[in-house]
């Protein structure tokens, strides 16, 4: 580890969280004006989230907010591996470790609708799991190496070489991000048949920690979309958060414009596009490599 | 080396004395003592080892006597086989036993002389098999002089055959010990066979009806296995006179065309110790037997016999059409039923097909037969070895305490019987939670498929990976879960022996997976240094600082915040049920107003991956891939 990726790993820490939350901001503003509302602040996720933190910590069970710090830390952990410049494939080891602490804070209550989202939550681990290894196989096929500092600094942007990997990572992006039409975990909204899934139970403090996570979770993830584009070229910077802006507004057209679908079609459509997309980009990989 | 048979008859003597003895006392405190000359003769012999150099150790050239011994216990081995079939109405089963013995009774008395060579070989692989053997198998033991006693208070009606079952587990543990110290192919076939019919009586343990049908399948698959080894042998010895394994490796590696026939057979063999598709079945059938001789057959021995052999084997497999079709058997086998596990509810079945299914990414491991996967796949039997055998246990102890091993019914076990919850949690996060090393196994596995170019490894990797980590979280969710209003009010009954046996593995776990680094340089680098010419560094140290990282974070983090939230002021409130709480978090009213009880229950598809639906076609499926692949090699040597 060198003092460059140190300041990135401290850079990671203290803005992800920023940058999340506008994203967040910007998605329900977007999101609002294409439902033709005006829709709230783009700074409003801050607001609720400052307003979540002075609340009296209310719970269902004990060890809920233990689990849910330990998500934290380790999603933490997981985008600081990513921009450090670590193990491409370590980090989404230690990601899928994190996402079953998420898995865990739901289900410890025992409360039927968050046990329904949690379980529902494994179900999309299950569906998006093979599709993020092959990405990370795909980057070692082309690069050589799972380390994300020599991958970042190539000559040509990867996507060149990995067209089906792009394709099928955004595709689970939408079921990482548990956006509409996968959004089979948590709805969006309330009053549903599984009201808010796996975060039901996770009031003021908890709800807050479960919001900033994702808010890292969705920075190192966005990272990832960025290591396709990114090259040794300085302007390949530009291309790379237009990309990644692009790919962001897709995923909040895709949430607003269709309707959830049952976990069973999910899994089916997201381990077929993985296996298509990924695969056939594999083989051919394999062939010229 | 006079260690070397002690290892292997001490255990037979044990055997004998425990057949011997009625009283439970008595025979539990020689088990215990059993138990503990088998770990300290293991220390011993590692010791003496390592003072010698740690390095390759031939032994016993001339054996005339012993192997007159060894022949006329096969025949007598035969004998039994031919006699219990027989009473059973399933003679042709014997065929598999007579065949090859009467074929090694016929080359052994009258066929060409044999090229003299050592009988027993050490080296890093087989003191490590010893090493899981003794410690493991060891504990085991200890742990059975416990359960036994509350098995047959549970097992009422069943007849207590404890004294038999207690001289198997030593004989068992004693055939293991000759068969990964045999340098000699007919010694290695012998010791196999007593194996597969010490699995076979301790799978008739309860002499049920079920019993018999699960155990018999055991038998002819083992035998099976046995007939091929025994083809192998015999063929590789009229050929060329040697009867060394490493004879054998080395003519494979060379490429010449007379190992060819020999490995496959032996690689045949081993998948079906190994449980392989299509012969996964027989392990499933033995968990009906008590769960030490489960734990036994599933984690430490048994199994890990057909892997240590395809280990042994490797390199001969490299590149080979043998290693592509064992290769593809174990990844097949290693999704396949990562599947069908999704679908049991019953904790031991859960167990036993991730067993398979473990064994699976071994057996292909060998098949690729490169340093990198190797490696990969001795730490994977390390691994798996300890976690699985811990389960098992843990599992055994928390029937005995639930009467019922169904997963469903373990909801909220850590706040019923928090000991055995707690080892259930450390073994099944061993199974597939970072930073154990399972999981950095898989990443060695999966780069190294990438880097052998192997579609369709890396496919089943990939896939398999997102189904294991399926079933096992969702097992462990239901440990930690809330717990449901029960009726009953349990005690924890786990015995003294069975907890430290426990307690024992639980440290072996977390010790391994803080040292595992220094145990890849110190020991797995020097193995493959003995097995493959010019062995790749497997690990890079940015890795291995990662790991080391990682390793703190994940025990550190959850430590700390568990302090802290303990600390924190919490308003607890009642669970959301849509307004029809009855003032208890485990019941609600329905819509008559009465008082129900809510049971959380978990998902299982067994509709759509349930063994029944997946288990034949795959074995249609792997079974054809065996026998196409075996007819083109095989015709491809003879034509």
């Amino acid at each position: 580890m060198n003092w460059h990726s140190l300041i990135f790993i401290i850079v990671y820490i203290l803005l992800a969280p920023f940058i999340g939350g506008l994203l967040d901001g910007m998605d329900r503003k977007i999101s609002a004006r294409m439902q033709r509302r005006v829709g709230p602040p783009l700074l409003q996720p801050f607001y609720d989230v400052a307003k979540l933190l002075k609340k009296q910590n209310i719970a269902v069970a004990t060890s809920q907010t233990f689990l849910l710090l330990t998500y934290f830390v380790l999603m933490v952990v997981t985008g600081a591996m990513f921009f450090g410049g670590s193990d491409l494939l370590m980090c989404f080891f230690v990601m899928s470790t994190s996402a079953i602490f998420l898995y865990f804070a739901g289900v410890v209550t025992s409360s039927p609708y968050s046990t329904i989202g949690a379980q529902r939550e494994l179900i999309q681990m299950m569906a998006y799991e093979p599709a993020v290894l092959l990405t990370c196989v795909g980057f070692y096929l082309a690069a050589g190496t799972f380390n994300v500092n020599e991958i970042a600094s190539h000559d040509i942007s990867y996507i060149a070489y990995l067209p089906g990997f792009f394709l099928s990572f955004v595709f689970i992006l939408t079921i990482k991000m548990r956006k509409s039409p996968f959004d089979t975990s948590t709805s969006h909204h309330m009053h549903q048949e599984l009201v808010k899934g796996l975060t039901t139970e996770m009031g003021a403090r908890n709800l807050a920690i479960f919001q900033i996570t994702e808010w890292y979770e969705n920075v190192f993830l966005m990272g990832v979309i960025g290591l396709f584009i990114i090259n040794s070229n300085p302007w390949s910077i530009l291309a790379t958060v237009l990309v990644i802006l692009a790919v962001y507004f897709l995923e909040i057209l895709i949430d607003n414009t269709s309707a959830r679908m049952k976990w069973q079609k999910m899994l089916q459509l997201s381990w077929i596009i993985t296996l298509f997309a990924s695969g056939m980009n594999l083989i051919i990989l394999m062939i010229r490599k | 080396m006079g260690v070397v048979p002690f290892l292997i008859l001490f255990p037979m003597v044990m055997a004998c004395i425990m057949f011997c003895i009625k009283s439970v006392k008595v025979r539990n405190a020689l088990a215990l003592c059993g138990a503990g000359v088998i770990i300290a003769a293991v220390a011993y012999f590692v010791g003496l080892w390592i003072a010698r150099g740690a390095g390759v150790l031939t032994l016993y050239v001339e054996t005339e006597m012993t192997d007159h011994i060894i022949l006329a216990a096969e025949i007598l081995l035969m004998c039994f086989v031919i006699y219990i079939t027989f009473k059973h109405h399933r003679g042709w089963i014997s065929l598999f036993s007579i065949v090859p013995t009467v074929l090694i009774a016929y080359f052994d008395l009258a066929g060409p002389k044999m090229v003299a060579g050592p009988h027993i070989y050490i080296d890093h692989l087989s003191v490590l098999m010893c090493m899981i053997i003794g410690l493991i198998g060891s504990m085991i033991i200890v742990y059975a002089t416990g359960y036994m006693v509350g098995y047959h208070e549970h097992h009422t009606q069943l007849e207590n055959r404890s004294p038999f079952f207690f001289a198997l587990l030593f004989l068992f543990l004693g055939a293991m010990f000759g068969f990964v110290l045999s340098e000699n192919l007919l010694w290695i076939d012998f010791f196999w066979e007593i194996t597969s019919v010490c699995s076979f009586l301790l799978i008739t343990y309860t002499k049920e009806d079920l019993a018999y049908t699960n155990a018999f399948r055991a038998l002819w698959m083992n035998l099976l296995g046995g007939t091929f080894l025994a083809f192998g042998i015999l063929y590789y010895g009229m050929i060329e006179g040697k009867m060394g394994m490493h004879d054998l490796v080395s003519s494979g590696v060379g490429g010449e065309l007379v190992a060819t026939l020999p490995v496959l057979f032996i690689a045949f063999a081993a998948l079906t110790k190994a449980a392989q598709m299509p012969f996964s079945t027989w392990l499933l059938g033995a968990m009906i037997a008590p769960t030490p001789s489960s734990a036994l057959l599933h984690s430490a021995t048994m199994v890990k016999a057909g892997i240590y052999i395809l280990f042994r084997l490797s390199p001969a497999m490299h590149g080979t059409t043998t290693g592509s079709m064992v290769a593809v058997v174990g990844g097949f086998t290693f999704i396949i039923t990562s599947f069908m596990a999704i679908a049991q509810s019953d904790a031991k079945k859960v167990l036993a097909l991730s067993t398979v299914s473990n064994l699976g990414l071994m057996t292909a491991c060998a098949g690729m037969g490169t340093s990198q996967t190797i490696w990969a796949g001795v730490f994977l039997m390390v691994f798996h070895a300890i976690s699985k055998s811990l389960l098992f246990q843990s599992v055994g102890a928390t029937e005995n305490v639930l009467h019922s091993r169904d997963i469903e019914n373990m909801h909220g076990l850590l706040y019923i019987v928090p000991r055995l919850a707690a080892f259930q949690f450390i073994g099944i996060a061993g199974m597939f939670l970072a930073p154990f090393g399972m999981l950095i196994s898989k990443w060695s596995a999966l780069k190294a498929s990438v880097d052998e170019r192997d579609i369709l490894m890396v496919i089943f990797i990939c896939f398999g990976s997102a189904t294991t980590s399926f079933y096992w979280s969702k097992w462990m969710g239901k440990i930690i879960s809330a717990s449901h209003l029960r009726e009953t009010t349990y005690k924890d009954i786990t015995k003294k022996s069975e907890f430290t046996s426990l307690m024992v593995h639980g440290i072996l776990m977390i010790a391994l997976c803080v040292l595992f680094p220094l145990l890849s340089q110190v020991y797995v680098m020097p193995l493959l240094g003995e097995m493959f010419a010019d062995p790749k560094d497997v690990l890079p140290s940015y890795i291995l600082y990662t790991l080391v990282f990682i390793i703190l974070i994940v025990f550190l983090v959850p430590f700390l915040a568990y302090r802290y939230s303990k600390k924190t002021a919490t308003n607890f409130k009642l669970s959301y049920m849509n307004g029809v709480n009855s003032g208890d978090n485990r019941k609600f009213y329905d819509y008559m107003g009465e008082e129900k009880t809510l049971w959380m229950s978990n998902y299982y598809f067994f509709r759509l991956v349930g063994i029944r639906k997946l288990m034949i076609p795959s074995q249609v499926f792997a079974a054809a891939v065996v026998v196409v692949m075996m007819c083109i090699i095989v015709g491809g040597v003879i034509l």
